[in-house]
C-alpha cells in the first residue's frame, strides 16, 4: 500500500518532463498510476471482505515511537474506488479538457496526481499523524489547484478561504485527534476505535475533530468556501469539490462513529448541523443559474445528508451512508464533467443562456439523464437504493428519528427539485428561444463523464454482489436485518419517495414560475459575512498586537527585555532562593584595580553624552571584565572576551555613523518621567544581575561531575591539553557545527538585507558605479 | 567654558589625516603602520588556530584575530585598502567553512565511528619534528574560515553603507 502512495508521488515529480515531451497526454500518464492502484486494491477485495485487513507499518523515528501505519478495511476499500476511480477518469478527461500546449498542465497534472497519492494515503492512514499529515496535504493541493496561477483577486481569495478555513479545521482537529489518542493510550486510530476512551476529555476531543471533519466537508457555517472554490478548473472542481477531497470529513466521521456515536458531544452536532446544511444547501442550489454552482450547493446539502446518515450510528444507516458515499461520487463527477462538455462545448453554463442541447445530443443527454436521476433518488439507480435505505433507517416512529426523518424527506424534496432544474435548465428547449451555437467537444470528455453516470445504473442492479463491501462497513454496528435491493415491496420509504417525487417536481415548477423568495437573512446569520468578519477581526488583531510591540523605539525594546529578565528569572529566583554564601573580598589583589577601572568607567558612561564616548567606554569595561577572566585564570575565556570586544567596538562605530551624534537633543529635552523610568528598569536590571551572579556562583561547591569529567578525558579521547577546546571541536563539536551554521545564516541574512537597502536606495542615481560594493 | 553637554566632545583631531580626492580621510603613519603589522597578526590568527589544541586559542579566536587585520586595514584605508583581498570573497568563505565543518563531522560516518569523533594521528616530518594531530583540527579551521568571511561580510556590508553616506555629499 505504502509502494502505491509513494508512486503517486514518484510519478509526479517524473510528470514535468512527461509533459515538456507529450504536451496534455501528460495526464494519460498519470491517469495510469490510480487506476494501477485501483486494481491493486479490489485485488485485495477478496481478504479485505473476510475481515483480514491488510496492515503495513513504517517506523520513521522509533525512538518516539512515531510510525507510518496504512491498514486497508471495507470503508478504506470503498474510498479507494471512488478516489483512485474517479481520479483516473477526471485524469482522462482532462487530458482532453486541458488546450494543447497550454501553461497549466504540468502544473496541474503533477499537483492533481499529488492529491490522488495524498488522498489515498489520507483513507488508508491508520495513525493519527499520518492521517494529519495526509490531510492536510489534500488542503494545500485544494489551494493551489483553486488557485491556479492566481491571475484575478477573486480566484486568490477563494484560494486562501478554502485554505483558511479548511486549515484551521485541520489544526483543530489534530488537537483533538492528540486528546483522543492520548486518552486511549494509541495513536492507532483502530485500537482508539475498537477501545474508544470515555470522560470528559474525549467529549471535548471529539468536538475538535468534528470541526475538522465539518469545515473539510463543508458543513453550516463553514459551508462558503466550497461555492467560492468553483473558480477553479472544471476537472478539478470535479475531483477534490465533489467525488474526493470533500468526502474527507464525511469518510472522518464514519472512521470515527463506531467508537463515538453514542456520545452527545458526538451526534447532536453531526445530525444538526448535517440536517441544516442539506436543507440550506438544496434551497441555495434552486436559485443559483451557474450550473456549477448549482451543482456545488447540491453537494454542500448532499454531503449533509451524508453526514446525517454516518455520523449518527446504526447497522441500517451505516449501511445507507455507504451506499450514498459511493451513489455520490459517482454521479457528481459525472454531472461535474458534463458542466466542462457544456463549457467546452458552448462557451457558457449559464440555465438563461444554454438551450436545444438535450435534442442535439441525446446520447450525452440520457447519461446526464441517469446521473442526475441518480442523484434525485429516482429508481432504478443507485441513489434511489441509498435513499430507500436511508428512509428505512430512521422509520423507528420515535421522536429522534421522526424529526430527522422529515428533515430527511423535505431535503430530498428540494434535490429532486434542483436535480430536474439541472437537467431541464441544462438541456431543455425553453419556449421561443433558439439553439445556442455548439461545438462537439469530442469522445475523450465524453467517455469518462458516461462511465460514472452509467456506473450508477449497473450498481444499482448489481447491489446483491455490492453489498458485501458496504455491508463490511456497516458491519461494526450491531443488528443485520436489513438488505440492500432496488425493491422492497410496497413500503412506508417507497411512499415517502413517491411523495419526494411529487413534491419535488411541484417545488420545481414552483421556482420556474415564480422564482425562490428571496429571504433577507439578518446579518448574524450570514455564513459569508462571519468569514468575512473573522478575518478581518484577526487582521485587526495581529495589527493591533505589532503596533503595541514593535514601536520602533530602542529604549522601549530594551525596557521590555530588561523586564522580561528581570520578572521571569527573577520571580524564579524568589521562589527557591538559595542566600548567597559567605562573601570574599578578592581573590587575587590584581582584580582590585581592574574593579575599579570597570566601577569608574561604568560610572563615566552615565555622564556620555554623545554615543561615541558611551561605546569606548563600553568597551573599556568590556576589556576590564576580560583583565578579570585573565587574573582568575581563563586566559580562553580572556582570549575570547577581548577579540568579540574589539569586534563589537568596530562594528559599534560602523552603526554609530548612522545615529544622531548625540544622545539628547539640545532642543528637545527629555520628560522627567521617562528618565525617572529608564533609570528604574536600569537600576532593577543592574541589581537582578549581581544578585544572580553571586547566588549562582555560591550554589555551586566544588567542581560538577561534567567538568570532573571532561578534564579527566580531553588528554586520552580528545588529544587536547586545552580541556576548552576540547569541548568544543570534541565532547561537544555538535553544538559548534550548530552554532557556526545560525552565524552563517545570521550573517548572510544582514549582509543581504543591508546590501538589500543599499541598492534599494541607490535607484534612483544609476549612474553611481558599482564599484565600491563588490 | 564649555557647556556640560559638550564636555565628551573631540577638542582636536586624533589623527594627522588628510583628505584624499575620495574624501576618505588618510593618515600615511597609520597606514603605514597597519601594512607592516597585518601578515605578522596573519601569522598570530594562524598560531591560535594551531595552539588552540593545548594552549590558549582555537578556531574562534584565530578567525577573529584575522578578521580584526583586515579590520586594521580597512579603518586604514578604507575599502579600498581591502581591495588586496578582494579575491577572499565572503560568501564563498562562510560557505566552503561551513562544508569543511560538515565534511568533517561526515566522513567518521564512513569509517563506522559516530559522527564528528576524533582520530588521533601522530605524524613525524623531517627536520620539524614529531607531532600529534586530532582530526578535530579540521572542524576548527572550518570555524576559522566561517569567522573571517563573517567578519569580511561585516566590512563589506555596514563598512561600505558607512562609507556610502560619507561620500555622498
Amino acid at each position: 500500500m505504502l509502494v502505491a502512495i509513494v508512486a503517486h508521488f514518484a510519478v509526479a515529480a517524473a510528470l514535468p518532463a512527461i509533459a515538456k515531451r507529450w504536451g496534455r497526454n501528460a495526464f494519460y500518464v498519470a491517469a495510469l498510476i490510480p487506476a494501477a492502484s485501483l486494481v491493486f486494491a479490489l485485488n485485495r477485495l477478496g481478504g479485505v471482505l473476510d475481515g483480514a485487513a491488510p496492515q503495513e507499518s513504517l517506523a520513521w523515528a522509533p525512538g518516539i515511537g512515531l510510525e507510518i501505519s496504512l491498514r486497508m478495511d471495507p470503508l478504506a476499500l470503498l474510498m479507494i474506488v471512488l478516489v483512485s476511480g474517479v481520479g483516473a477518469l477526471v485524469l482522462c478527461y482532462s487530458a482532453r479538457y486541458a488546450k494543447p500546449g497550454g501553461e497549466g498542465i504540468t502544473r496541474e497534472s503533477v499537483l492533481l496526481l499529488v492529491f490522488a497519492g495524498a488522498m489515498l494515503g489520507l483513507v488508508l492512514a491508520d495513525d493519527i499523524f499520518s492521517l494529519y499529515l495526509f490531510w492536510e496535504l489534500t488542503t494545500v493541493c485544494s489551494f493551489l489547484l483553486v488557485g491556479g496561477r492566481g491571475l484575478t483577486p477573486a480566484i486568490r481569495r477563494s484560494a486562501t478561504q478554502a485554505l483558511l478555513v479548511t486549515g484551521f479545521g485541520g489544526l483543530t482537529m489534530l488537537l483533538g485527534l492528540i486528546l483522543l489518542a492520548t486518552a486511549a493510550g494509541t495513536y492507532r486510530i483502530s485500537e482508539i476505535i475498537a477501545h474508544p476512551p470515555g470522560g470528559a476529555v474525549t467529549s471535548v476531543a471529539v468536538v475538535l475533530v468534528l470541526v475538522g471533519a465539518l469545515t473539510k466537508s463543508a458543513q453550516v457555517p463553514f459551508h462558503p468556501w466550497l461555492p467560492a472554490a468553483m473558480v477553479a478548473p472544471t476537472p478539478v472542481s470535479a475531483y477534490l469539490h465533489a467525488a474526493a477531497m470533500v468526502k474527507a470529513g464525511v469518510y472522518l466521521v464514519a472512521r470515527f462513529a463506531p467508537g463515538f456515536s453514542d456520545l452527545t458531544a458526538w451526534w447532536v452536532p453531526v445530525v444538526v448541523l448535517g440536517l441544516w446544511t442539506m436543507l440550506l444547501g438544496g434551497l441555495r442550489a434552486l436559485r443559483e443559474h451557474d450550473l456549477k454552482r448549482l451543482l456545488a450547493f447540491g453537494t454542500v446539502s448532499q454531503l449533509g445528508f451524508l453526514m446525517v446518515l454516518v455520523g449518527s450510528g446504526g447497522f441500517v444507516t451505516a449501511l445507507a451512508g455507504a451506499t450514498l458515499i459511493l451513489a455520490h461520487g459517482l454521479f457528481k463527477s459525472a454531472l461535474f464533467l458534463t458542466v466542462g462538455v457544456l463549457d467546452k462545448a458552448t462557451g457558457t453554463r449559464d440555465i438563461r443562456e444554454l438551450s436545444g442541447i438535450g435534442r442535439r445530443w441525446p446520447v450525452l443527454t440520457a447519461f446526464v439523464v441517469l446521473a442526475a436521476a441518480s442523484m434525485a433518488g429516482f429508481p432504478p439507480l443507485l441513489g434511489f437504493v441509498g435513499k430507500e435505505t436511508a428512509f428505512t433507517a430512521f422509520g423507528s416512529g420515535s421522536a429522534r428519528d421522526t424529526v430527522v426523518l422529515v428533515c430527511l424527506v423535505l431535503g430530498s424534496v428540494l434535490t429532486f427539485a434542483y436535480s430536474l432544474r439541472f437537467v431541464i435548465g441544462g438541456f431543455g428547449t425553453p419556449q421561443g428561444k433558439a439553439p445556442i451555437a455548439a461545438t462537439w467537444p469530442g469522445q475523450g470528455l465524453v467517455v469518462p463523464m458516461a462511465i460514472p453516470a452509467t456506473a450508477g445504473l449497473v450498481c444499482a442492479f448489481a447491489v446483491p454482489w455490492l453489498e458485501p463491501l458496504l455491508a463490511g462497513y456497516a458491519d461494526a454496528y450491531p443488528g443485520h436485518d436489513y438488505h440492500l435491493a432496488l425493491w422492497h415491496g410496497f413500503t412506508v420509504p417507497l411512499g415517502l419517495s413517491a411523495l419526494v417525487v411529487l413534491g419535488g417536481y411541484l417545488v420545481h415548477r414552483g421556482v420556474q414560475r415564480a422564482g425562490l423568495p428571496v429571504v433577507r437573512w439578518p446579518k448574524y446569520a450570514d455564513a459569508q459575512a462571519g468569514y468575512r468578519g473573522a478575518v478581518r477581526a484577526l487582521d485587526a488583531l495581529a495589527r493591533r498586537v505589532t503596533g503595541r510591540l514593535q514601536v520602533g523605539s530602542l529604549p522601549v525594546y530594551l525596557g521590555v527585555i530588561l523586564l522580561t529578565a528581570i520578572v521571569v528569572p527573577g520571580a524564579g529566583l524568589l521562589a527557591g532562593v538559595a542566600t548567597p554564601g559567605p562573601l570574599r573580598l578578592w581573590d587575587s589583589p590584581m582584580q582590585v584595580p581592574i574593579a575599579i577601572l570597570v566601577l569608574v568607567a561604568t560610572a563615566t558612561v552615565l555622564l556620555a553624552r554623545r554615543r561615541l564616548t558611551a561605546v569606548l567606554l563600553t568597551g573599556v569595561i568590556g576589556y576590564g571584565i576580560g583583565a578579570l577572566f585573565l587574573v582568575d585564570g581563563g586566559p580562553d575565556l580572556a582570549l575570547a572576551q577581548f577579540l568579540v570586544e574589539s569586534l563589537t567596538l568596530v562594528v559599534f562605530v560602523f552603526v554609530l555613523r548612522r545615529l544622531p551624534e548625540r544622545f539628547v537633543q539640545d532642543d528637545r529635552p527629555p520628560g522627567k518621567r521617562a528618565r525617572w523610568t529608564k533609570a528604574v528598569i536600569a537600576v532593577a536590571g543592574g541589581i537582578f544581575v549581581a544578585a544572580l551572579a553571586m547566588i549562582v556562583s555560591a550554589s555551586r561547591d566544588g567542581l560538577p561531575d561534567v567538568s570532573r569529567e571532561y578534564i579527566e578525558r580531553a588528554q586520552p579521547a580528545a588529544g587536547a591539553s586545552n580541556v576548552v577546546n576540547a569541548i568544543i571541536v570534541d565532547f561537544r563539536a555538535f553544538d559548534t557545527v550548530g552554532e557556526i551554521a545560525v552565524l552563517a545564516v545570521a550573517a548572510t541574512g544582514a549582509a543581504s538585507l543591508i546590501l538589500g537597502a543599499h541598492r534599494a536606495r541607490r535607484r534612483p542615481e544609476r549612474e553611481e558605479t558599482e564599484e565600491v560594493t563588490e | 567654558m564649555t557647556k556640560w553637554t559638550e564636555w565628551d566632545a573631540p577638542k582636536e583631531r586624533w589623527l594627522l589625516t588628510e583628505r584624499e580626492r575620495g574624501g576618505w580621510p588618510r593618515s600615511l603613519l597609520f597606514e603605514l603602520c597597519t601594512r607592516i603589522v597585518f601578515p605578522t597578526v596573519l601569522v598570530m590568527s594562524v598560531y591560535l588556530l594551531l595552539a588552540g589544541h593545548n594552549d590558549a586559542g582555537g578556531g574562534f579566536s584565530g578567525g577573529l584575530v584575522a578578521g580584526l587585520a583586515f579590520v586594521l586595514r580597512y579603518l586604514a584605508g578604507g575599502s579600498a585598502e581591502l581591495a588586496a583581498v578582494r579575491a577572499l570573497r565572503p560568501p564563498v568563505l562562510i560557505g566552503s567553512g561551513m562544508s569543511i565543518a560538515l565534511i568533517t563531522a561526515l566522513v567518521p560516518v564512513a569509517f563506522g565511528a559516530p559522527i564528528l569523533s576524533t582520530a588521533l594521528w601522530t605524524v613525524t616530518l623531517p627536520i620539524v619534528g614529531t607531532f600529534k594531530i586530532a582530526t578535530s583540527l579540521f572542524l576548527d579551521i572550518g570555524v576559522y574560515l566561517l569567522i573571517v568571511g563573517v567578519v569580511l561580510d561585516l566590512l563589506r556590508t555596514l563598512g561600505t553603507g558607512i562609507e556610502r553616506g560619507e561620500l555622498e555629499p
